[in-house]
């Protein structure tokens, strides 16, 4: 298990201070703040939040794949040391799937009907590396039985194939031109639990296999448990929280991460009850001063109102709240005023 | 609950459909196998009890769901509605009566609710279209009452307001609002909250479960998700490839399953809080058949790591194992 404050080796992926705006009729709206975390080569990592938090924008700013309505307005991206130029969608290209590639969310259903999937995998074979049509199909097959079909099924239409084989293809695809680095934008979220189990299952084996470095990005805190070293919290476009999974399921910090973990139904836990979580997140047009998770956070004080809280280091990860570390008497007083 | 009547019963019913079948099949003139989808299913549901239905996707949840509401029709076997035999019962006049009672919920919220449509007039339609109301007063105060049951408080002001202007989770209660609005005896649940981020869920969970407390209404919830069937159902039937293959309360299902393929469910399921010493099962191989092409014997066999000679050649029958615990495992014979 690595540390997450353990700064011997260099990271393979470095992101710092990353922010992104949307511009929706007329104006600007603040999308993600202040997202900085360091990956190293054949981590996983998991980005988790309810849904509209700004995961799939962080997935596509660090790709440099962001929807022309959206800009990067600060903050930058290295990889192994070198800035990437995340605003620059031609210069981007080399570094995109051969480096850093994306596992697109809902891509599955996107898969073009009337093209057998081995003509599928293998187009960006040849576009990306340049490969011949014969190389291409080639690597095509060895793609296929790396992600578990046999390269006959490459004769297959997408709609012949299950929910879980078509993620399967969407991985070959990912892992074409080789990267360090694969970003899964909620590959599982459609999946029923046997299938869901079994992608995972297979990231796993491809992560060790190919020393790939895994950032996994999920709604659904449950699934990172056995298959992330690390899990980063995210809220209303910030990062939250940051730690080792058995950390923050055994000792989380931040109360948005303990309702989230308070909220997953667990019969290990013996008592059938769920505590949910109060109200719905904030939406774009309507983000409140200081600290986003305050209206529905039960332990908010009239600090949390003024100022966005510090992501602050610890030893065992980092944390934005204004409730650690603990404060003193004086402190807590004045924070109440 | 154990002593209450059967609102639902449900006996040896299937649902075919027909099979189109490939290029070849239709040159050579070969008839095209049936899709088997729902292929002789027992099951009872009593009044005012909460039954889970779990299994992978194609396990044959949704058409069980779409059957007992009635949007389809069953291909045999009976179907039983508060004593009275519905099996063959059609047409939109026949079924108001019916469909005042049992009504159904679907996954996905927002396909499930009209973009024009104002939050009143989504959840008055049920109660327009089957009659029940026709004074606007009378109707106010029922679309009220919806709204507050499903958690949409203040309801007044939600009336106005457009599906987009919604939040995922208060989308999925205004589809429950709908359905609550017509009192019904019975609410078919598809995944309704699968769709929605798990802080979501829990908030949606927790309004069916009042419902069921405060209405005595029964609940049949359809999920994959085994810990989300254990919170909120009596009881649970766990469905392979058109099968019920066992049923038990919620605590046997989760905590003391026979089945293989119930505890393979389980252990696919995700653990947050480290492992237990639960005893582990090879993971399942491969994947749910074709109900076009449902293997012999016990249909589950070809993936079953503790399949025997006997797996491959007959179907097991139910058996009670326990007090209301049933399952079709020859390894319990
Ligand atoms: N192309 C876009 N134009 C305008 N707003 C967008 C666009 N894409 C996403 N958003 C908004 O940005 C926020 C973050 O979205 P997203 O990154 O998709 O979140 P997540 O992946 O965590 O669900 C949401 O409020 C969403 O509505
Ligand atoms: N209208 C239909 N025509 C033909 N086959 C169908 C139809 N609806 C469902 N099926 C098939 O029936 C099986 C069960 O599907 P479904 O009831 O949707 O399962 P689940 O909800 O458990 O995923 C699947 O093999 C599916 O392809
Ligand atoms: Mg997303
Ligand atoms: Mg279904």
């Amino acid at each position: 298990m690595k540390n997450p404050c353990q700064q011997a080796k260099a990271p393979i992926l470095a992101v710092e201070g990353l922010a992104v705006d949307y511009r929706l009729r007329g104006s600007s709206l603040p999308t993600i703040r202040d997202v900085s975390f360091e990956i190293q080569a054949g981590e996983a990592v998991a980005l988790v939040g309810e849904s509209g938090s700004g995961k799939t924008t962080t997935a596509m700013a660090i790709a440099g794949l962001l929807p022309p309505n959206a800009a990067v307005s600060g903050g930058e991206v290295r990889y192994r040391g070198d800035r990437l130029p995340i605003d620059d969608d031609a210069a981007m290209r080399p570094h995109r799937w051969s480096e850093i590639s994306v596992v697109f969310q809902g891509a599955m259903n996107a898969l073009n009907p009337v093209h057998r999937i081995i003509k599928q995998i293998a187009e960006p074979c040849q576009l990306q590396l340049g490969m011949s049509r014969d190389e291409a199909i080639a690597r095509a097959r060895e793609l296929l039985e790396l992600v578990g079909i046999s390269a006959e099924r490459g004769r297959a239409y997408p709609h012949e194939l299950s929910g879980g084989m078509r993620q399967r293809v969407m991985i070959a695809m990912a892992l074409a031109c080789s990267p360090s680095i694969v970003i899964g934008d909620e590959p599982t979220t459609a999946l029923d639990v046997i299938t869901q189990a079994q992608i995972l299952k297979l990231l796993t084996a491809l992560r060790s296999q190919l020393n790939l470095a895994l950032i996994l990005i999920t709604h659904d805190l449950s699934v990172v448990a056995e298959c992330c070293d690390r899990v980063m919290i995210m809220y209303a476009g910030r990062l939250v929280e940051d730690g080792s999974v058995a950390d923050i399921f055994a000792n989380p910090k931040h109360p948005y991460t303990k309702l989230l973990i308070e909220s997953i139904p667990n019969p290990e836990h013996g008592k059938r009850m769920v505590r949910p979580i109060p109200g719905d997140p904030p939406t774009l047009q309507h983000r409140p001063s200081g600290c986003a998770f305050r209206s529905r956070c039960p332990s908010a004080m009239p600090v949390c109102a003024t100022e966005v809280p510090n992501l602050k280091r610890w030893e065992q990860g980092r944390v934005a709240c204004y409730l650690h570390p603990p404060m003193k008497h004086e402190e807590k007083a004045l924070a109440n005023a | 609950m154990p002593d209450a009547p059967d609102i639902l019963r449900l006996e040896n019913l299937q649902v075919h459909f027909p099979g189109r079948g490939g290029v070849l099949d239709h040159i050579l003139g070969r008839p095209s196998a049936a899709v088997r989808a729902v292929d002789g299913v027992d099951l009872a549901v009593r009044r005012g009890e909460i039954v889970a239905i779990v299994g992978e996707s194609g396990s044959g949840k949704s058409t069980l769901g779409r059957v007992i509401t009635k949007l389809i029709q069953p291909t045999g076997g009976r179907l039983l509605f508060d004593g009275d035999d519905v099996t063959s019962m059609k047409g939109f006049s026949a079924l108001r009566p019916y469909r005042h009672r049992v009504q159904m919920i679907f996954q996905d919220a927002y396909q499930a609710l009209n973009p024009r449509h104002t939050v009143f007039d989504i959840v008055a339609e049920p109660l327009r279209s089957l009659r029940l109301v026709t004074d606007h007063t009378q109707l106010t105060q029922r679309v009220r009452q919806s709204h507050a049951a499903a958690g949409l408080n203040p309801p007044e002001e939600f009336f106005a307001r457009f599906p987009h202007e919604l939040s995922g989770g208060q989308r999925q209660r205004v589809v429950i609002a709908g359905a609550l609005a017509v009192a019904p005896d019975l609410i078919v649940a598809d995944e309704p909250v699968s769709m929605l981020d798990v802080s979501i869920r829990a908030q949606i969970l927790q309004v069916l479960m009042d419902l069921r407390q405060q209405r005595n209404m029964a609940l049949l919830f359809i999920t994959h998700d085994l810990p989300v069937a254990w919170l909120i159902a009596d009881r649970i039937a766990v469905m392979y490839l058109g099968r019920v293959v066992e049923t038990g309360t919620a605590d046997d299902i989760t905590f003391r399953p026979r089945h293989p393929y119930t505890v393979a469910l389980r252990n696919a399921t995700p653990h947050v809080r480290g492992h237990s010493d639960r005893e582990k099962l090879p993971a399942l191989k491969g994947e749910i058949p074709s109900a076009a092409r449902i293997p012999n014997g016990c249909r589950f066999h070809p993936r079953c790591p503790l399949a025997f000679a006997r797996c491959r050649e007959d179907a097991p029958p139910t058996i009670e194992v326990g007090p209301e615990h049933t399952t079709a495992c020859w390894l319990m014979k």
